[in-house]
């Protein structure tokens, strides 16, 4: 049961390190925002699935806590995440930052 | 009246999910449950219009939260295990060919867009920018196929798993 928690949490982590590389190699604000925000969120709930199932193993009464409080943050996380990275492209956009080696724009042309 | 007891019981819900393991009655303690009736009594007095006055009778159908739930696991989670590979993938090959796209959402009301737009959101790859007043969004795309995209490319199945939700 042991190996299956690390794998949860080494799969969290892992996507968690990618979501940092792609913060430093990528061009632009938004793509660097896919890399960031959303891999991120993909780590966190494996991460949080693996608090779950280590609280499920070793239960004790103190774990209703542990994950009533993990599984809150995680739907934090997801409704405010993409929240999050909508409202900085759609402002990064408005104040003029254009995506670099954009292949198509068709929000340029929007009055607003 | 109806507004005011839905809100009190979901905040005192709530509270009692977020203190729970506080003591012996149950799982909480006596003080808890005191404070958490009070503050719910007087968040549901005071948000109680606000409430209310939006909420729908769709919001109390069964079904739709089956499909809700469903939603959640087979479309949405599985959309962002594949693309969430990809976009790993892109990290490290840096084989990007970003833009951003106008498709439309098939929505006509305000749920459907905003669960709709969090969902493209949050499968990596695809981020919305903005909605317009015809309900078309502006999706900044990683790997951009077509410059002018059905709403099948971006988004896959999602924006009919939506509609028979919201509508």
């Amino acid at each position: 049961m042991i190996e299956v928690i690390y794998a949860l949490a080494g799969i969290g982590i892992l996507f968690n390190f990618l979501g940092g590389i792609g913060l430093v190699r990528f061009p632009d604000v938004y793509t660097r925002l896919h890399a960031e925000t959303k891999c991120t969120t993909f780590g966190s709930i494996f991460i949080v699935l693996a608090i779950l199932l280590y609280e499920l193993v070793n239960w004790s009464t103190n774990s209703w806590v542990m994950s009533f409080h993990s599984i809150i943050a995680l739907i934090a996380l997801i409704i405010t995440n993409p929240a999050g990275a909508h409202a900085i492209a759609r402002a990064a956009h408005r104040s003029g930052v254009h995506p670099k080696e954009a292949v198509v724009d068709s929000y340029e042309k929007v009055k607003r | 009246m109806k507004a005011f007891v839905i809100t009190s019981a979901a905040c005192f819900i709530f509270y009692l999910v977020l203190t729970a393991g506080s003591g012996a009655i149950g799982l909480w303690s006596i003080y808890e449950i005191i404070a958490g009736l009070l503050l719910s009594i007087i968040v549901g007095f005071v948000s109680q219009k606000y409430v209310g006055g939006r909420m729908s009778k769709k919001a109390l159908d069964p079904m739709r939260w089956m499909r809700f739930f469903v939603y959640l696991i087979y479309p949405l989670f599985w959309e962002m295990l594949k693309s969430n590979v990809d976009v790993a993938i892109r990290v490290i090959t840096m084989d990007i060919h970003p833009g951003i796209v106008k498709i439309d959402s098939k929505q006509n009301n305000d749920i459907g867009v905003t669960l709709l737009a969090n969902s493209i959101t949050l499968t990596p790859g695809t981020l919305t920018v903005d909605v317009d007043e015809k309900n078309n969004l502006y999706v900044h795309w990683i790997d951009v196929k077509k410059k002018q995209p059905k709403t099948e490319d971006v988004c896959g199945k999602m924006a009919d798993w939506v509609r028979r939700i919201t509508q």
